[in-house]
């Protein structure tokens, strides 16, 4: 059976288990729509939490990117899963404990303000916007590639999808669904890497096998990462297990943005409302790093293995005897290469073989390689590889079967589509839950409640619909903004609403908007306003500004508290009580 | 609070305290300032400042958690807070 038999198989399979999914776990109150009724045991939010946090670019672009950047790739995985320790020991138990429904909830309560509730809020949905138009992208480009239907309606029937899902059951079908979800993604992610491991390694175990040794080939019996070490050496790279350009500095903020990002993160920090306990929110989120850790060890060994495999079957090799694979993505436009030299042989260096993403002609040349209109720069590089094809590719690298093939996209899609749900419910929560019902109609009825939840998921899922088939140019840009904005943000305000009892309303909003206004003045003059690098402060790039806004949140905040009359009586109670776990229940509604 | 109750907040907030000082200690310490002279140290086929970083640090994290999870059980129990 040819691969596209096998996508169109494994994707409708999966999709029907989801919509069954759905079917059996819809709901008809506003408690099963925002927290699933909050009886959700905690291995299953433990899955749920896993599949809700690891994206699109988890699943399909990680990988590739930690593969072009060696060590310094390891911001991400330790940025992405550092926070889950923050969100375990300083928030989780809290916030179940706490017991309401979402984020500006909590910041609403505890600072006795709308004020604070609406600037939560607004912050709420616009990181989660900013992360789910993305998700769509790449639910429309996993089905471009692997169905052959158009990128548009492959974002149209993801919209289809999610809605059904997310609308009908709310929280509870969106937390069984991403449960479904995981199983799908880690299977999908794992049997491609021990092949992979298998062959280039001798291990099944992809952890294991990154630091084996090489099997074949002129380095066989030499450790793989000294191989990489030397290759990327040789090439003009930096050392593969060395740190490379960055300052330390830098380093070090942008994974800590990334890491208290995580933890401030709405769709991340309600799924611990949706647990029976304080004793599950605590185990739940160990459960989810767990799963996570699966994916995120994983994954820096698949980076090795492609990696060594892209170098050691392209570079310096004729044109004539490429692998199939690598002229399979040609036809794709992700792989371009251009005979600077005119000798016939791909020559693949450190440097940038043309200016921006490649621009075919439309001809051929003397190879029958696809020609490029770019303007050809000086360095001796004549390849170009878009990151994303190293997870997308691997299984054609490795030569596994149809069906793992078919698997990875089905894989990549479980991946976009669990996010994304998560992300719509954050939005349309916010929305129906904190603005229309605890700060427009406070009288409105349980039903009208669940309808304009409802509505507002449709809503959301036509905005995110309508930015993944129209990208803004600047969405990569401002995924810098989701994480520096939660970090600089929620948690400070959080934390302390927990640990420090004399935090007050006036030092919570000043010390919101402190952090918000810098974080985001200092993105928008280096990503947009044109601001250059030797202007960063302490030479701390945009990408880890929010550890700093984040401080300053923290100063001001507690400045402010202190300058002012501390919090009355019944939230100091309030404070004391989320502090010990008997009592905890359901999740209470007011 | 009660007297018993705080000094179940302080146990709780020393504890949380040490597990953090590991956390940043794998991830910050051995993964990013000391790098390179753990690097120059073998661990099988790993430099060792690479292997914290980009292995090391996860599993770290992922047992902290289960650690304070397990801890905070008994503490709970011992000063009858528990659910």
């Amino acid at each position: 059976m040819s691969i596209l038999a096998w996508t169109y198989i494994m994707v409708g399979l999966t999709f029907g288990l989801y919509i069954f999914i759905a079917w059996i776990s819809r709901v008809r109150d506003t408690k099963g729509f925002y927290v699933a009724g909050g009886g959700v045991p905690p291995l299953a939010n433990g899955m749920a939490t896993a599949a809700d946090w690891m994206s699109a670019a988890s699943f399909i672009s990680m990988a590739g990117l930690i593969s072009f950047l060696g060590y310094a790739g390891s911001i991400y995985l330790m940025g992405w899963t550092g926070g889950y320790v923050l969100l375990a020991l300083l928030l989780a138990p809290y916030l179940r404990k706490f017991g309401k429904y979402t984020v500006p909830d909590f910041v609403g309560d505890r600072y006795y303000s709308d004020a604070a509730r609406f600037v939560a809020l607004v912050c709420a949905i616009f990181v989660s916007l900013t992360y789910v138009c993305g998700q769509m992208r790449g639910v429309g480009i996993v089905f471009s590639r692997f169905l052959e239907v158009p990128v548009d309606i492959g974002v149209l029937i993801g919209m289809a999808i999610v809605f059904f899902y997310a609308g009908l059951g709310g929280m509870k079908g969106i937390t069984w669904t991403q449960v479904a979800q995981y199983t799908v993604l880690i299977i999908a992610y794992l049997i491609p890497a021990v092949f992979i491991s298998m062959k280039i390694a001798g291990t099944p175990i992809p952890q294991i096998g990154l630091g084996g040794h090489v099997q074949t080939g002129q380095y066989t019996g030499q450790y793989l990462l000294d191989v990489l070490d030397k290759l990327n050496t040789d090439l003009g790279f930096t050392a593969y297990t060395q740190p490379g350009a960055k300052s330390m500095l830098d380093v070090f903020c942008i994974t800590f943005a990334l890491m208290v990002g995580t933890a401030g993160l709405p769709h991340v920090i309600i799924r611990f409302y949706t647990v029976p306990s304080v004793r599950a929110a605590r185990l739940s989120a160990g459960y989810a790093l767990l799963f996570i850790a699966i994916l995120y060890t994983t994954a820096p060994a698949v980076a090795a293995f492609a990696r060594y495999n892209m170098i050691d079957t392209i570079n310096d090799k004729p044109y004539s005897e490429a692998p199939s694979w690598f002229k399979n993505w040609e036809k794709t436009g992700l792989i371009a290469w251009v005979d600077k030299n005119n000798d016939g042989i791909i020559q693949y260096r450190a440097g940038k073989p043309f200016i921006g993403k490649p621009k075919f002609t439309g001809k051929t040349g003397p190879l029958g390689q696809k020609l490029v209109a770019n303007k050809i720069t000086d360095s001796p590089n004549e390849l170009y590889v878009d990151r994303d094809i190293m997870v997308l590719a691997n299984p054609e690298i490795a030569n596994l079967p149809a069906w793992v093939i078919a698997l990875v996209a089905a894989g990549g899609l479980a991946a976009a589509l669990s996010t994304a749900s998560g992300l719509l419910l954050v939005i349309a929560s916010s929305i129906s839950h904190d603005l229309y019902y605890r700060m427009v109609n406070r009288k409105a009825t349980e039903k009208q409640r669940l309808l304009v939840g409802r509505i507002m998921i449709g809503i959301a899922v036509c905005i995110a619909g309508y930015f993944g088939i129209n990208p803004p140019g600047f969405v990569a840009q401002v995924v810098a903004f989701a994480f520096g904005l939660a970090a600089s943000s929620f948690f400070p305000i959080i934390v302390l609403g927990i640990f420090s009892t004399r935090t007050n309303r006036e030092g919570a909003i000043c010390g919101m908007l402190a952090g918000i206004i810098f974080t985001a003045a200092y993105i928008i003059y280096f990503k947009f306003m044109g601001g250059t690098k030797d202007q960063w402060f302490l030479g701390i790039s945009p990408e880890g500004i929010g550890t700093v806004g984040m401080i300053i949140n923290f100063i001001v905040t507690i400045v402010v508290s202190r300058m002012t009359k501390e919090p009355p009586k019944e939230i100091q109670d309030l404070v004391a009580s989320i502090r010990t776990p008997r009592g905890a229940g359901a999740a209470v509604d007011h | 609070m009660d007297k018993n109750l705080q000094e179940y907040w302080r146990k709780n907030i020393s504890f949380m305290a040490f597990l953090l000082v590991i956390w940043a200690f794998v991830s910050y310490g051995c993964g990013i300032i000391f790098v390179k002279p753990l690097n120059a140290i073998r661990l099988g086929g790993f430099p060792l400042g690479f292997w914290f970083a980009q292995q090391g640090a996860i599993y770290v994290f992922v047992c902290l958690i289960f650690i304070y999870y397990l801890y905070m059980q008994k503490l709970d129990r011992k000063y009858d807070v528990h659910e």
